[in-house]
């Protein structure tokens, strides 16, 4: 299978929705392609779980179709569907070993034995499984249970895509290094379609090629983590990705210039002036907004924050919270100081949509 | 030395229990203890007899020790078929109850049924029903030419009280079935699903290993109510035909009431306890364990 | 309030399950509990509110043994990780209930109620089912709940760890804030670095039930006293390799040398464990200190603003954090440079040998 196409899929849970309110997941179209890794990000209820059970079966949708390749699939029984899926905690068979959880899903497909020893045997060795084959699944730890998990979706070589709901859970922060990084090695080395559904950044940001950011059903902007980063389209997106998020500020813009609170920023584009009646907002990362001793805006430091690599200032410009990141000369701040933010950086949003400016 | 903080209040709140307990279930013991060990027939004669009726009711060579071999070994094969038939049979149901739905309350309720009835209403009930000519079930067997009296033949005796006992208290099992059932989270399923896996197989691999726990404690009640089984023999069979169907704790009360041989009874009851005790305890031991190994 | 700690111990069996601790615990101050999973962060809190009693060791409250009190005369409130709240009573009823049990009069109640409420941006649920709400207000809930108490020792049991990320942060921002003004006690156990930095206040890390260190986080962050406080306090997980110093050679496990350089020219003969974290490492370009490492890329992981590389370098895989985004292809040939400046060096025995990490003035 080369692709899975979303064509106008959405889901109301009960059936008949009378309004847009009533949609768990609003109308989406996206294609998907094999060997690509996503992930879906967002806050909780934000319809990503629901879009997962859609493209495994064990949802079907209210409105649209589901193709895999060019086959509708949407009705489609989840035993049928080339498709694994790894869970939130882990799914094992407790009576079985490692080697027969491994193996079940080809037993029930009845492949010959030498056949099924053989793709044990590999997918084993890829997720590090290879001592504990012949011991019983049920006293193993967690990320041995995931692993599991993830090897019974693996075993089977017509599976196609993998998707994965916040397997990440139950795991030790500490072995949640470990566990990611093998499901990127995996991910290179069968050019799968993997998706993975997460609400955290971290998360979705290292392991996917392509993020899903979603929100309240709907899928906000899709691109890869650099994009998301670098150039948010909505102010969800500056807000939900990047720890802390994008600092927003209310601000009227003329042409090249911006005007926060009676401070003056510097844009590093030249923006048509905006309607009236629309919200107008200036977005700069925290990553690009430096405090400085000399020039720039002057702000209040209300709190310093120690993160051991880098170091934080919690300041408010005028009235406006935001954050700022300390370089590593600064020494002593004090309770005023003064803020710099990268023009290049600089994003303007109106109603929330970013606006692209011409070049100055 | 340091355990948890005491709060000596509370101890007023278990004294009206304490006092309960002590009339209606330790005083009467250790009457029963009391007979035991002394030759009588109640009021005031008191001969002291030390641990001869225990000897000669342990000694399967006296009357009294194979009358009691024999009832035990009775109610031993009365509890083990009621449990091979009872514990099958209720999973197998619980498995047919659905897990949503309005019909889900009706149906428990329905299944529920036959455990709300008084014990002796239930013998009143089946006696009438296995009555050849106007009983539904005596006269339909009869009717299909089967050879069918329960106060005559001992195999329907036997078949008889199991098939009520199993009608009467299969619901126990089923709905404790249930209850595990629905514990087993969705994933399980939707895993099994993806995985290819037949009915069969979610069975064996999913829904069994997960009632492992609740199966045990179905299994330790039945066979604990199955051994002290009385009135439905009492009032369907009388215990009978002969001494087919009279199980230890008729064969208890016909001694001690009957007879008011009341020494020999203590003893009796006494072992009786104790080996419904040593089960509980077996079974206990049993669940700590699989608690102890514990899962995910 | 002072709240101390004095040899606490629990054994339950044969296990020793809280090992001799003693902290001293100011007023108003906030404590973080790091340790990972199963590390005794729970069970010291329950000893701590009188849940359960200490095998050895006592409770003092002031200069008061409070040891033998049960947790039901003590002032304490508890905040877990499953958002607890009465199920049939509505936000207001759950926020008020602690306060109905000691006979606060009605006045009294509606005031307290309504500012913790407030606080915890509440105020237009209060009339809401905690069924009816999202994690986070459930949560908050709670919050509110051993807010509104009073309490002079407040339990934080990793209360934000089943919430989403971006509610995560603002209400670790927020809840600092909100309790300092009860000039509470405050202990707030988590497995997490980042979160113990950004609490900053005193950070105790545990092993296995014992306190491997205490003192104030940055200082405990950029000066592990032993390995498995340094372990704990790291995000990604500490890269480490051991070494044979002899006179003046350096010798790794596989029997290359190293350059005695930065701390290591200090130590004395024997073996040690080093372990330095991400972002003392450089991948490619850095400043080469000599202590240089080939090796091969296993796997990049980018977030927005920083790359973690995983270097496989044969004693071991490594996780390098370079600023920026670079993504090097898995099998690429790389060096990875350690910063001897900001090495640990740990003695056979776990503890800090030496380190030349200058700390960093804030």
């Amino acid at each position: 299978m080369a692709q899975i196409t979303l064509d106008g899929i959405a889901h109301a849970y009960g059936g008949k929705p009378r309004s847009e309110q009533d949609y768990a997941l609003k109308p989406l179209h996206h294609v998907w392609e094999q060997g690509m890794a996503y992930a879906l990000l967002g806050p909780s209820g934000c319809g990503k779980t629901t879009l997962l059970n859609i493209i495994s079966g064990l949802v079907i949708p209210s409105e649209g179709r589901l193709l895999f390749d060019d086959k509708d699939v949407t009705h489609l029984p989840t035993k049928e569907r080339n498709i694994a899926q790894v869970f939130q905690f882990p799914v094992i068979y407790d009576t079985m070993t490692v080697a027969e959880n491994l193996a079940f899903p080809l037993k029930n497909r009845k492949l010959p034995r030498a056949a099924i020893e053989r793709r044990v045997t590999e997918i084993a060795a890829m997720l590090d499984l290879t001592s504990v084959l012949n011991r019983r699944a049920r006293g193993l730890t967690a990320d041995a249970k995931q692993k599991i998990s993830l090897g019974r979706g693996l075993v089977r070589s017509d599976v196609s895509a993998v998707l994965f709901d916040e397997p990440l859970t139950v795991i030790d922060p500490a072995l949640k290094w470990e566990l990611r990084s093998k499901l990127k090695a995996v991910h290179r080395a069968l050019d799968l379609l993997m998706i993975y559904v997460t609400h955290d950044q971290i998360e979705a940001l290292t392991f996917a090629d392509r993020v899903v950011v979603m929100n309240d059903g709907k899928a906000v902007q899709i691109g890869t983590p650099d994009d998301l980063f670098e150039r948010p389209e909505h102010t969800f997106v500056g807000y939900f990705i990047g720890s802390p998020g994008m600092n927003l500020m209310p601000a009227k813009v003329l042409g090249s210039r911006a005007l926060v609170d009676g401070a003056e920023l510097q844009l590093g584009a030249v923006y048509p002036e905006p309607p009236k009646g629309q919200r107008v907002q200036i977005g700069v990362r925290p990553e690009y907004t430096e405090l400085s001793s000399m020039a720039g805006v002057p702000v209040q430091v209300r709190r310093v924050a120690d993160l051991g690599r880098k170091r934080l200032a919690y300041v408010t410009l005028g009235g406006q919270p935001i954050v700022a990141t300390i370089p590593p000369e600064m020494s002593s701040i004090g309770d005023q100081a003064k803020v710099v933010f990268d023009p290049a950086r600089t994003h303007v949003y109106v109603d929330d949509i970013r606006v692209t400016g011409a070049a100055p | 030395m340091n355990g948890k903080p005491i709060n000596n209040r509370a101890w007023l709140f278990v004294l009206p229990v304490l006092a309960f307990v002590l009339f209606s279930s330790i005083i009467p013991v250790m009457t029963v203890v009391n007979y035991s060990i002394q030759d009588t027939m109640g009021v005031n004669n008191f001969f002291w007899n030390g641990d001869a009726w225990f000897r000669d009711l342990l000694n399967p060579s006296t009357a009294i020790g194979a009358r009691f071999n024999d009832a035990l070994f009775r109610t031993l094969a009365f509890s083990l078929v009621c449990l091979v038939i009872e514990a099958p049979l209720g999973i197998a149901i619980a498995l047919c109850i659905p897990r949503t739905g309005w019909l889900v309350g009706l149906t428990l309720v329905v299944v529920a049924l036959p455990m709300l009835i008084p014990w002796n209403v239930v013998g009143t009930i089946w006696q009438i029903f296995t009555r050849a000519d106007i009983g539904l079930f005596g006269a339909a067997l009869t009717g299909l030419g089967l050879h069918y009296n329960v106060t005559q033949d001992p195999i329907s005796a036997w078949t008889t009280i199991v098939v009520i006992d199993v009608w009467h208290w299969t619901p126990l099992v089923i709905l404790l079935s249930y209850a595990g059932l629905r514990a087993i989270p969705d994933a399980f399923y939707q895993a099994a699903q993806i995985d290819g896996a037949s009915r069969w197989a979610i069975f064996f691999n999913i829904e069994l290993p997960k009632l492992q726990k609740v199966l045990v404690i179905a299994v330790l009640l039945r066979f604990m109510q199955t051994f002290m089984i009385y009135t439905e023999p009492f009032v369907v069979t009388g215990g009978g035909p002969g001494s087919a169907t009279t199980f230890l704790s008729i064969d208890l009360v016909k001694i001690a009431l009957g007879q008011v041989d009341l020494g020999n009874a203590g003893a009796m009851s006494l072992v009786y306890y104790l080996i419904t005790l040593t089960v509980c305890w077996i079974f206990f031991t049993i669940m700590t364990q699989l608690e102890r190994r514990g899962d995910v | 309030m002072t709240f101390v700690l004095e040899n606490i111990s629990l054994s339950v069996g044969q296990e020793t399950v809280i090992d001799d601790v003693s902290l001293t615990l100011g007023r108003g101050s906030m404590n973080v509990l790091l340790g990972p999973t199963l590390s005794g962060k729970t069970t010291l809190m329950r000893l701590m509110a009188g849940l359960d009693r200490p095998t050895t060791g006592r409770l003092i409250e002031d200069d008061l043994d409070v040891t033998s009190i049960p947790v039901r005369r003590r002032s304490v409130a508890m905040v877990y990780q499953q958002f607890i709240n009465y199920p049939s009573l509505t936000v207001y009823e759950n926020i008020a209930s602690p306060l109905r049990v000691a006979g606060v009069d009605r006045a009294e109640i509606e005031t307290r109620v309504k500012e913790a409420a407030r606080l915890l941006r509440l105020d237009n649920l209060l009339q809401r089912l905690p069924a009816q709400l999202s994690g986070g207000q459930q949560q908050r809930t709670a919050i509110a709940r051993a807010l509104v108490k009073r309490a002079k020792l407040v339990l934080l049991d990793e209360p934000l760890a089943n919430l989403d990320y971006k509610l995560r942060e603002e209400l670790r921002e927020e809840l600092p804030r909100i309790f300092v003004e009860t000039g509470a006690v405050l202990v707030y156990a988590t497995t997490e670095p980042t979160e113990a930095l950004l609490l900053a206040g005193t950070t105790i890390t545990l092993h296995q039930g014992r306190v491997t260190q205490v003192g104030p986080t940055a200082r405990v962050y950029r000066r592990p006293e032993n390995i498995e406080a340094a372990r704990v306090f790291s995000d990604p997980p500490l890269n480490e390799f051991v070494i044979e110093k002899h006179g003046p050679l350096v010798t790794l496990e596989g029997g290359r040398n190293l350059p005695l350089v930065g701390a290591l020219s200090r130590l004395p003969d024997g073996v040690y464990r080093l372990g330095f974290r991400a972002d003392a490492v450089a991948v490619g370009d850095g400043k080469s200190q000599g202590l240089n490492f080939p090796g091969e890329v296993k796997v990049t992981e980018l977030s927005g603003s920083e790359s973690f590389v995983h270097v496989d370098v044969g004693i071991g895989v490594w996780v390098c954090l370079a600023p920026g985004v670079h993504e090097w292809q898995p099998g690429a040939q790389v060096e990875a440079r350690v910063d001897a400046n900001r090495v640990f060096v740990f003695d056979s025995s776990g503890g800090l040998a030496t380190t030349p990490f200058i700390a960093q003035t804030a």
